[in-house]
């Protein structure tokens, strides 16, 4: 933020700044320079705060009139459906809008994967955003868990008693997350109440994600350094809030699209039947946002190292900008990782499929495999491609990506060589 | 880099072959015209209405539909029977109100805003009625099943005599459609179970359609409301990101030219 020195223009503006530099942070943000060359893939992070606020907006209205007891939640979302004007406008906004979060956090990770946004400088960015993903997990399973289905009451059982693996203590932690001894009226009580919390917890996060965005600047598609304020970046704005708005009202249109006319289609068709302790639904499936990590965490044959298994395919994304030993951001010049970028992309579609099907025959074998590539794309892959793979020559800026670039002697060599 | 792609094709090709095999249990629905499907879907509100007698007069007996009102009968985007009409609807039912001043309990007819009056006192006396099967409250049962109407009315039609080898227990039947075959309702539609007041014939496919459509109603009863909203909302959406489309291109143009 040290970029200028903002002065206010009027004498009272000049007083409040001095005392509370909230114009100066207004500067910041107006003026802050961005790489010009930035693509529509990084528009998802204006489009993830729109998500957010949606959410908490909806999520306020909705909790004025929802009923947080066993015997009345699935009750009141009916009430909420039927009788509260535009209540089933504002559920289906909140519901479907827990989807478009996961579908647009997917491809701002996605993309982040692809243009090594992750690496050096920006490693705290990126771990901030690991704990927000984390977050938001947790706040949408609890969310699934509120209208008291027969998908919510099932879900919540399945996942708490994942915890009953841990050795030793695992009983009692279970007991201790259900308030009784099976899902029950203290745990949907607890479950509203941590569902309530945690956006604002992902809230704060996301300011210091911004924050720390803040200080390296962005990164871009060409993943080098840009001089800023320089000729390569254009101020935010009023270049890139016009095009993040450009971006997020197509986005909404997508939005609108099923919250309209298919509001239904990306739930599950049990979470109507009311929860019922005494009939277990056929499959229990997640939400489609959690199945890759369901596929990884059923593919394991042991209950403990399943759980072991899912966590660490969240938390090894922690550990990537040190896995990860290219030091070349952008696979745009990494002609092999690029390949394995879109083999893995393809290998978590996969997960999400057969996370969805009975883990049962060939099903179960297409996870072991996608799960076990899983693994082998971040701990042995990267790696080993940081040394062995001949990158393509960087530019020397992004104005002249391709036609003013003087490579340098080696990267002329190396050219040479993969010809 | 060629065993890359033919690897990812071969795992295409073994996904796309498990979808289809996936697709071969499944028994195809039987399929009908719904009004209210569609980007301007509305309902039928004769359909709506004739439904309704069908669910009084036919399911009423056994499945309750207890989040419906008796005055969500004359509401906008409904049967829209006339408020005279729903109201003598709701009069011809019993209710138990109370207490009164003396501490007593007693029985009035319904007024437009009682919910449906239910068949069975409750769960239990409903089972001990259906021999131990408990027929599903019927409000939201459109969207609780999946393939949704569709499956609705298949079920409804879908009654045969079982197949050789397949034995089944009393006060048990074949569906063709129903998960697992067997269903403990009996065929509810023959032809003519009731009588048509605005003159429809009443086939078993007539009927299955009408109450289907009323069940989906019941299930999502400001659907219309929804798909107008929604026609405009996206409309509008698409006019304003013309113009910041635009807009974005006109304030851009002063960047790009300098490159």
């Amino acid at each position: 933020m040290s970029d200028h020195e903002y002065v206010p223009s009027s004498k009272f503006g000049k007083w409040f700044n001095d005392r509370l530099p909230l114009l100066s942070l207004a500067s910041h943000l107006t003026d802050y320079p961005t790489p010009k060359n930035l693509n529509y893939w990084w528009t998802f992070g204006g489009i993830l705060t729109f998500c957010l606020i949606t959410q908490i907006v909806t999520g306020l209205t909705l909790a004025m009139h929802y009923i947080a007891h066993a015997d009345m939640a699935f009750e009141s979302v009916e009430h909420i459906m039927r009788d509260v004007n535009y209540g089933w406008l504002i559920r289906y906004i909140h519901a479907n809008g827990a989807s478009m979060f996961f579908l647009a956090v997917y491809i701002h990770i996605f993309r982040s994967l692809f243009y090594g946004s992750y690496k050096s400088p920006r490693e705290i960015i990126w771990i901030i955003g690991i704990i927000i993903y984390l977050l938001m997990m947790a706040a949408a399973f609890m969310g699934y868990v509120l209208p008291w289905g027969q998908m919510s009451f099932w879900g919540a059982t399945v996942i708490t008693n994942l915890f009953s693996a841990i050795p030793l203590v695992g009983e009692g932690i279970v007991n201790w997350l259900w308030g009784g001894y099976s899902v029950d009226n203290p745990t949907l009580t607890r479950f509203f109440t941590l569902h309530y919390l945690i956006p604002f917890l992902i809230l704060g996060l996301v300011v210091l994600h911004i924050w720390a965005l803040h200080v390296p600047g962005n990164n871009n598609p060409v993943g080098i350094d840009v001089k800023k304020p320089s000729k390569d970046t254009v101020p935010f704005h009023p270049y890139i809030v016009i095009k993040d708005g450009f971006a997020l009202l197509m986005f909404m249109i997508v939005f609108a699209f099923f919250v309209f006319y298919s509001p239904n289609i990306l739930g599950h068709a049990d979470n109507y039947i009311e929860a019922n302790p005494m009939v277990t639904p056929a499959h229990i499936v997640p939400e489609w946002y959690l199945l890759p990590f369901y596929a990884i965490l059923r593919s394991v044959p042991d209950k403990l190292m399943g759980v072991v298994a899912m966590l660490s395919a969240i938390l090894i994304l922690a550990a990537l900008p040190w896995l990860d030993t290219s030091k070349i951001r952008s696979a745009v010049f990494r002609p092999l990782y690029k390949q394995f970028y879109w083999i893995l992309l393809v290998d978590v579609l996969i997960l999400g499929y057969v996370g969805a099907m009975p883990a049962e025959g060939l099903y179960l074998l297409i996870a072991r495999v996608a799960t076990a590539y899983y693994f082998i794309h971040f701990l042995i892959i990267l790696p080993v491609l940081g040394f062995k793979e001949k990158t393509i020559p960087l530019p020397l800026s992004i104005t002249e990506p391709v036609l003013g670039g003087m490579p340098m002697a080696s990267a002329v060599k190396k050219k040479e060589s993969l010809n | 880099m060629k065993n890359i792609f033919k690897i990812t094709y071969l795992i295409a090709f073994i996904l796309t072959g498990a979808i289809q095999v996936n697709a071969a249990e499944k028994v195809d629905l039987l399929k009908t015209d719904w009004s209210f499907k569609g980007l301007f879907g509305k309902f039928d509100r004769g359909s709506l209405q004739r439904g309704y007698q069908v669910y009084t007069e036919v399911c009423a007996s056994c499945h309750s539909m207890k989040y419906v009102s008796y005055r969500n009968l004359f509401e906008p985007g409904g049967p829209e029977f006339t408020e005279e009409q729903a109201k003598t609807i709701a009069a011809s039912f019993e209710v138990s109100d109370g207490p009164n001043n003396d501490g007593e309990m007693f029985i009035r007819p319904a007024k437009l805003s009682d919910k449906f009056v239910m068949p069975f006192e409750n769960v239990k006396a409903a089972q001990a009625a259906n021999g131990g099967a408990y027929p599903p409250d019927m409000s939201v049962l459109a969207k609780a099943r999946s393939g949704g109407v569709d499956y609705i009315y298949s079920v409804l039609l879908g009654y045969e005599d079982p197949p050789s080898g397949v034995t089944l227990d009393d006060g048990v039947y074949y569906n063709k459609y129903m998960y697992g075959n067997r269903i403990k309702m009996s065929q509810p539609l023959m032809d003519d179970a009731v009588e048509y007041g605005d003159g429809t014939k009443a086939t078993k496919e007539q009927m299955a359609k009408d109450v289907t459509t009323f069940l989906m109603w019941a299930a999502e009863p400001h659907l219309e409301a929804r798909h107008k909203m929604g026609f405009k909302a996206i409309l509008y959406l698409i006019i304003l990101t013309t113009l910041v489309y635009f807009s974005m291109k006109k304030i851009w143009s002063r960047i790009e030219s300098e490159v």
